[in-house]
């Protein structure tokens, strides 16, 4: 009969992944990797989810060798192509640029805002959380009080205001992206660091001597790590979503570098005649986020032990 | 009168205990925007004096923002400034920040207003109907188009409504914004798109909400015990049901005013409308320090009052006492 919102955690107790002795599941009993994917792979949205994320990752590592143009070189004889265009497969900007070029090299700027920001939240708000966690007291009460105001500012405008500051460039916009993460990281780890703290294991461990770092590292790790994921999935589309937003908006890459929110910005000037310059980044920047909250949500329903969907 | 009485009795200690959790909670927040003053690269008086500052100007704006003093002093006239209600003076407007926000805020709040009615207009519709349907074709139609629409930047949508309905179409225009003072048709049609525009996410994030607490509610006993009864299943849905599952909804409601004051900066981009979230991101392309601080410090203070709401309403909603 309870009506409090369901958690966003689900329940990760359960036998470490990582048991030292590396005792055989018992019979009947599917190890939680093996679980995880069946439930995972199961569903046909959680598979193209993957293969969008695989692809955008993929042209991100290979754009330098892939892209058929140089992105930012001019051709003032071609301007405005439409797609499927000899020499331009999804046409050409104002400026007569290869919109492919530009989307490929776009994806590299998404996937290294989307890489450096999550590994700054993981940095920043992995660690404290860990120790807030299993030590609880004074430490626990100050680092969840930082990440409680952390949490009070609007995710947008604290990386607008941090970019401001800092100075408008990519790097600046990754490391303020990051910063909106640490608190969230931190609030997802912590709680699953206290459900698995009372669990008999960390109990049994802890009896016999073990160092507390041994024990972060050995015990409480893999079992946070579930959790962990999901979120990371979903930071993941919020880091393309605000670096898109903030290159839109002039802060993040700087002209004539290519990122999917500069080319939405300068697409504006050719809609008169084309719009695909804007058709095709909007694509890019939607499937993408999808295909990260889809992997998060999916990975959400496939963790744990049995919990079928509402 | 006696049960309302009696819920203010029930929720007064609740909110007496929010406040003051409120006040730690700011002084972090005061002394993390202050703070920001140290992620300046290089000499912070020069950069917020701008590219082609003299050596007067920008020992000018040293001595004026104090900078020269130590750092704990700094603070407590930052502090001490906020308590009388000065946020400093904006480099770029020249204008003290507060004038700025107070002369600025109808129109964000305007915007603001349009987006979450559009939100609630569509979100509650879809997530009851979702709910009640739950595992058919409706409730897959509501959640892959909530899922869709959470996934939309609303500057991307924004764009699209702007150049599609405003430009191409015509039929509502794509920049700009009237008050409500001069009428309400030419209020309300220079914030129907951009309102979309904001209100989209917000919208997915209810109706989803909705939906899982709704249907969780409809497989409980006294729903089952109203429809035994003979109740019309409308009734048991809209009468019963839905202010039980309207509690989690009120709490992402209240998370979307923040979300929601974010998005206006990028959304007030895209139409040309001078709100709040111009001028935030007109301050933080010319890196006017006073003005980003101010904006922050107050986004920050309608996020934590927005929360405070969705507490006090979910008191007075849940007799059976404390939401968290």
């Amino acid at each position: 009969m309870s009506l409090v919102p369901t958690p966003d955690i689900p329940p990760v107790v359960e036998a470490p992944v990582t048991e030292p002795s590396g005792a055989p599941s018992p019979p009947r009993h599917e190890s939680p990797r093996r679980r995880f994917l069946r439930r995972f792979t199961g569903p046909w949205t959680s598979r193209a989810a993957l293969f969008v994320v695989a692809l955008w990752l993929f042209v991100a590592v290979t754009a330098t060798w892939l892209a058929p143009h140089d992105p930012v070189v001019q051709d003032l004889t071609a301007r405005r192509l439409p797609p499927l265009s000899p020499d331009h497969l999804l046409g050409t900007d104002s400026l007569g640029r290869d919109t492919l070029s530009r989307l490929m090299y776009g994806a590299r700027v998404a996937a290294q805002a989307a890489a450096i920001s999550v590994l700054v939240g993981l940095a920043f708000g992995v660690p404290p959380a860990l120790l807030a966690g299993l030590l609880r007291g004074p430490w626990d009460a100050v680092f969840s009080r930082i990440a409680d105001a952390l949490l009070s500012f609007p995710p947008l405008l604290l990386a607008l205001a941090i970019v401001g500051v800092m100075g408008p460039n990519l790097t600046n916009a990754m490391l303020a992206i990051g910063i909106v993460f640490i608190p969230r990281f931190f609030r997802v780890v912590r709680a699953a660091t206290l459900a698995v703290r009372e669990e008999t294991f960390i109990e049994a461990s802890r009896s016999i001597g073990t160092p507390t770092s041994w024990v972060l590292r050995r015990h409480v790790l893999p079992n946070v790590v579930s959790p962990l994921a999901v979120q990371i999935s979903l930071a993941l589309g919020f880091a393309i979503l605000a670096e898109s937003s903030l290159s839109f908006l002039g802060l993040g890459v700087q002209a004539p570098e290519a990122s999917w929110g500069s080319m939405l910005s300068e697409g504006r000037a050719a809609w008169f005649y084309t719009p695909w310059p804007i058709i095709v980044p909007a694509t890019a920047v939607v499937a993408c986020v999808l295909a990260c909250n889809v992997l998060g949500d999916s990975m959400a329903d496939s963790v744990g032990r049995e919990r079928t969907r509402a | 009168m006696g049960t309302a009485s009696a819920a203010t009795a029930r929720v007064l200690p609740l909110v007496g205990r929010r406040l003051l959790l409120l006040v730690p909670l700011m002084g972090i927040v005061t002394l993390a925007t202050f703070s920001l003053v140290f992620l300046i690269p290089g000499d912070p008086a020069h950069r917020i004096a701008g590219e082609g500052a003299s050596p007067e100007q920008i020992a000018a704006v040293r001595a004026n923002l104090g900078l020269d003093r130590p750092a704990y002093e700094q603070f407590f006239s930052f502090v001490g400034g906020l308590l009388q209600g000065d946020l400093g003076t904006s480099y770029t407007f020249s204008t003290p920040v507060l004038d700025m926000i107070l002369t600025r805020m109808p129109v964000t709040v305007s915007l603001t207003a349009v987006a979450m009615v559009f939100a609630l207009l569509i979100g509650i519709p879809a997530g009851v109907l979702a709910g009640r349907r739950a595992g058919r074709w409706q409730d897959r139609v509501v959640t892959v188009s909530s899922t869709v629409g959470l996934a939309t930047p609303n500057f991307v949508l924004g764009l699209l409504l702007a150049l599609v309905i405003g430009v191409n179409l015509a039929w509502l225009p794509a920049t700009g914004y009237t008050p409500l003072s001069e009428g309400v048709w030419p209020w309300l049609q220079h914030l129907l798109l951009p309102g979309i525009a904001l209100g989209v996410v917000a919208a997915a994030e209810i109706a989803r909400q909705l939906r899982a607490s709704l249907s969780d509610v409809l497989r409980q006993d006294y729903v089952r015990t109203a429809v035994a009864k003979g109740m019309l299943p409308r009734t048991v849905v809209w009468k019963h049901a839905l202010k039980n599952a309207l509690m989690p909804v009120i709490t992402v409601i209240g998370i979307q005013v923040g979300y929601l004051l974010g998005g206006t900066a990028v959304v007030e981009t895209v139409f040309g409308i001078k709100g709040l979230g111009d001028f935030a991101v007109q301050s933080v392309l010319a890196g006017d320090l006073p003005a980003i601080q101010g904006m922050v410090v107050f986004a920050v203070a309608i996020t934590v009052l927005a929360s405070l709401v969705v507490d006090i309403t979910y008191g007075y909603l849940n007799p059976r006492g404390e939401a968290h």
